[in-house]
């Protein structure tokens, strides 16, 4: 018969129709934005630098090293060095940015800035709602808003976070460790300098700062 | 590709079979061992038909032209040479002497053709021409009555290399507008200076940043 | 500047001859595309393809950068597919460098190809059933399979479309035990779902006679215009290179390439149903066979990769065609030498040849067919 093709696609059409009201499946339309569809932890939109504890400046791990610089693609992100040096997570001294943009209009959201960082400073956003009504200025995101805290990123991205804190946690122990053992060899060379007969003394507690500075301290406190 | 006979031997049958062909291996430093074969200018055409008729290698698919754009360069060796020179004693003797001579090598355009066989299944087959100069001689002859599909490949290559390729049917550019005066893929090419369009000036901090 | 376009052919006491410019803006050119067709009537006497409107100079900016930020602008390429482009990159970077593929790696490149070809044929099916005027039904019907495969995109690898997935030497992030128990989950709707669109279109009156005996394409001019992908094998000519190269392991998945008679629209649409079936059975067969493992060689550096001197051509079956990348590399960290073969591009070279003496009308369903991504063609 004539027709029969076309009459078989309307059955099709018709099963779907009536067929959204009682499979989900068929129903796809989601009324955006009174209903909002999670995101998967993995999605990504525009990097967002992190900081630790609750000062923006003073938590933040990004020591300036430059390779997202380098690396970036579309060369959209410009850092200028600081002169001074501040402490890091495991205290040792590192320099930081003075100027950190990123040009979010020229950013295509590759994520090779966040594959390359060595120091887990650069982490990509799922903020996507970002329009704004000036397209010079607005869109250049400088380092006061794109410092985000370490809670925010757990709470985005929660396994990632996760593994990011167990290998920093493993960091500051490895650091605290090897600053204890430093710390202990030197006084028993200093107490064997003071008297060759006596027998070293045991390894000494380790110190809350875990850095170079305090445990030549110690060992002067030793003398 | 198990088919293929090696590239020595397809430059053997090349010159035995189209008299008067220049056939050069040149090889291929990477792993991939994709060597190729240099072709004259002048029989590069009759060189391409041999292969494509040829009865084992039945290179049918030409899969891809490349345009190529190597700049004149330079190279200095340090040679001893004989000169008389006048010695501190006013006395003149030979001696010999370290000299750097520098040696211009001109640059040329360069066409890489890509062929396998759709029939055989193997290839791929590398064939380069190449161009006298970059300046005023930039011709090469087409290969598109040999294979139609270098036809658009082919006025891609001269719409951004500039070469020009002798016997094609509708060379123009097929990229960049009509009316446009050069060649973008050069290595010399020198962009516009359109920082007018740029959103925000890189490298300037801006006064935002408090 | 050369344009004989604007010349006057008489065709003596036929008619008039009427200039009609499609596109660039034209719902159903796919992209920026512009087409100037000579009408005799309805018939088509001539037609010349314009383009360049989408070119981006990817080619001179990848030679700019690094090796690696090459990879994200691959993905804008042809940019419904990034999965595919990503490896055809990486497979050529792989040959000049002479790297090896863990095998977790390649199954879940595989996966992600595959997937990718689906979710290709099914928007082109919807789009060339949008193009003959079905008002977006059956696009709808492919869409909502084609979203399903956009969210494990981006549940594995951050981004729908922009994927940037690949590594040369292996994946960027590993596939997580639960992803690929989602693709597991996903692979029984496929079949249905092509069922389903079959059973709306297969028989469809308006379908067979717009698209049966259109836009015909022969063997032989398929072969010497360098035409890949299923558009040559609906002219019945037997080229896949997943079958001819085996890259990565595909000698060991059992697949057929189906093959067309008549080289018209219909068996180019009929190809694309045909080849998602096939693509089933390869997942399939990947998600069974997938092994633990790492997923990047240890030995590559990313950053500052310095390949010997020397080049390489590299080429994947893509959705499209065959996708290659020619790389010279002079031993820097920046190639020498980056060219992209765009299937899109060289498979328009024989448009003009499939639509002479065809109503105008037909033009629209032959371009449909041929299945173009201007940031392909145009780069």
């Amino acid at each position: 018969m004539l027709g029969e093709g076309i009459i078989q696609g309307l059955l099709e059409t018709a099963r779907n129709f009536f067929g959204s009201y009682v499979e989900k499946d068929r129903l796809t339309t989601v009324q955006f934005p009174e209903e909002r569809r999670p995101l998967p932890e993995a999605s990504r939109n525009f990097p967002f630098l992190l900081y630790d504890g609750t000062d923006p400046d003073a938590g933040l791990r990004c020591v300036s090293c430059q390779i997202c610089e380098k690396e970036c693609p579309p060369r959209c992100i410009h850092i200028e060095k600081s002169k001074d040096k501040k402490p890091d997570f495991v205290g040792k001294m590192q320099a930081y940015p003075a100027v950190f943009d990123i040009d979010v209009s020229v950013c295509m959201s590759c994520q090779i800035c966040v594959e390359v960082c060595p120091f887990d400073a650069i982490r990509m956003d799922t903020e996507f709602e970002l329009s704004t009504t000036d397209r010079f200025g607005s869109l250049l995101y400088t380092k006061r808003e794109l410092a985000k805290s370490n809670e925010y990123y757990r709470k985005i991205h929660p396994t990632e976070a996760a593994e990011c804190d167990a290998r920093r946690a493993k960091d500051v122990e490895d650091t605290k460790a090897k600053a204890a053992a430093a710390a202990a060899a030197a006084a028993a060379k200093a107490a064997q300098a003071k008297d060759p007969a006596a027998a070293p003394p045991p390894a000494s507690s380790a110190s809350t700062n875990g850095a170079a500075a305090p445990a030549r301290s110690e060992v002067k406190e030793n003398q | 590709m198990s088919t293929l006979p090696p590239v020595e031997d397809i430059k053997a049958q090349i010159e035995a079979g189209v008299p008067g062909a220049v056939v050069t291996v040149v090889q291929n430093g990477s792993p991939s061992a994709q060597h190729s074969l240099l072709l004259g200018r002048e029989h590069a055409r009759d060189a391409a038909l041999f292969l494509r008729d040829h009865a084992e290698l039945r290179l049918d698919f030409c899969s891809l032209v490349t345009g190529v754009d190597w700049l004149d360069t330079e190279t200095s060796e340090k040679v001893k040479v004989k000169k008389v020179v006048e010695g501190p004693d006013g006395t003149q003797q030979e001696t010999e002497v370290e000299e750097t001579r520098k040696t211009k090598i001109p640059g040329y355009l360069e066409a890489v053709y890509h062929l396998f066989s759709m029939e055989k299944k193997h290839g791929p087959v590398v064939i380069r021409v190449r161009t006298a100069n970059r300046a005023d001689y930039a011709h090469v002859p087409s290969l598109t009555p040999v294979w139609r599909s270098c036809e658009f490949q082919e006025r891609e290559a001269f719409d951004l290399y500039g070469i020009v390729f002798d016997g094609h049917p509708d060379l123009r550019r097929i990229l960049m507008w009509d009316g446009f005066a050069d060649f973008p893929m050069r290595k010399d090419y020198v962009p516009p200076d359109d920082d007018a369009l740029a959103t925000v000036p890189h490298g300037k901090s801006p006064e935002v940043q408090a | 500047m050369s344009n004989d376009l604007l010349e006057v052919d008489p065709i003596a006491g036929q008619g008039e001859i009427m200039e009609v410019s499609m596109g660039p803006h034209h719902p159903s050119t796919h992209g920026v595309f512009r087409m100037d067709v000579r009408l005799e009537g309805e018939k088509v006497v001539r037609l010349k393809p314009v383009f360049g409107y989408l070119h981006r100079n990817h080619e001179k900016i990848a030679e700019h950068g690094a090796y690696l930020a090459a990879i994200p602008y691959t993905d804008r390429l042809d940019y419904l597919c990034s999965m595919t482009n990503n490896w055809g990159y990486c497979l050529a970077v792989e040959k000049l460098a002479g790297i090896t593929v863990p095998e977790r790696a390649e199954y879940i490149r595989v996966i992600v190809a595959e997937l990718t070809r689906f979710q290709n044929h099914a928007g082109l099916v919807g789009f060339l059933l949008q193009d003959m005027g079905a008002s977006g039904t059956p696009l709808m019907y492919a869409f909502r399979e084609r979203e399903k495969v956009l969210d494990l995109f981006e549940s594995l690898s951050g981004a729908r479309m922009m994927c940037n997935y690949m590594r040369f030497g292996g994946l960027r992030v590993d596939a997580t035990a639960a992803w690929l128990d989602e693709v597991r989950r996903l692979l029984p709707a496929l079949p249905r779902f092509l069922d389903e669109f079959e059973n709306l279109l297969r028989a469809n009156e308006i379908l067979m006679a717009r698209t049966q005996g259109t836009g015909r394409l022969s063997r032989e001019l398929a072969v010497s215009a360098g035409v890949t992908g299923p558009m040559l094998r609906a002219s019945g000519v037997n080229y896949d290179v997943r079958k001819v190269d085996k890259y990565g392991i595909y000698d060991r998945f059992d697949f057929r390439v189906p093959l067309g008679d008549h080289g018209d629209v219909y068996d180019r649409y009929m190809m694309r149903i045909l080849e998602m079936r096939e693509t089933v059975k390869i997942l399939e067969q990947a998600l069974r066979g997938i092994p633990e493992g790492p997923i990047m060689d240890p030995k590559v550096r990313l950053r500052g990769l310095r390949p010997k001197a020397g080049e390489a051509y590299g080429r994947i079956e893509s959705p499209k065609g065959e996708l290659g990348f020619f790389l010279i590399s002079d031993g820097t960290t920046n190639p020498y030498r980056y060219r992209v073969r765009p299937p899109s591009m060289i498979n328009l070279t024989i448009l003009e040849d499939m639509c002479l003496g065809q109503n105008i009308a037909d033009v629209v369903v032959t371009l449909g067919s041929v299945d173009i991504v201007l940031g392909e063609v145009d780069r």
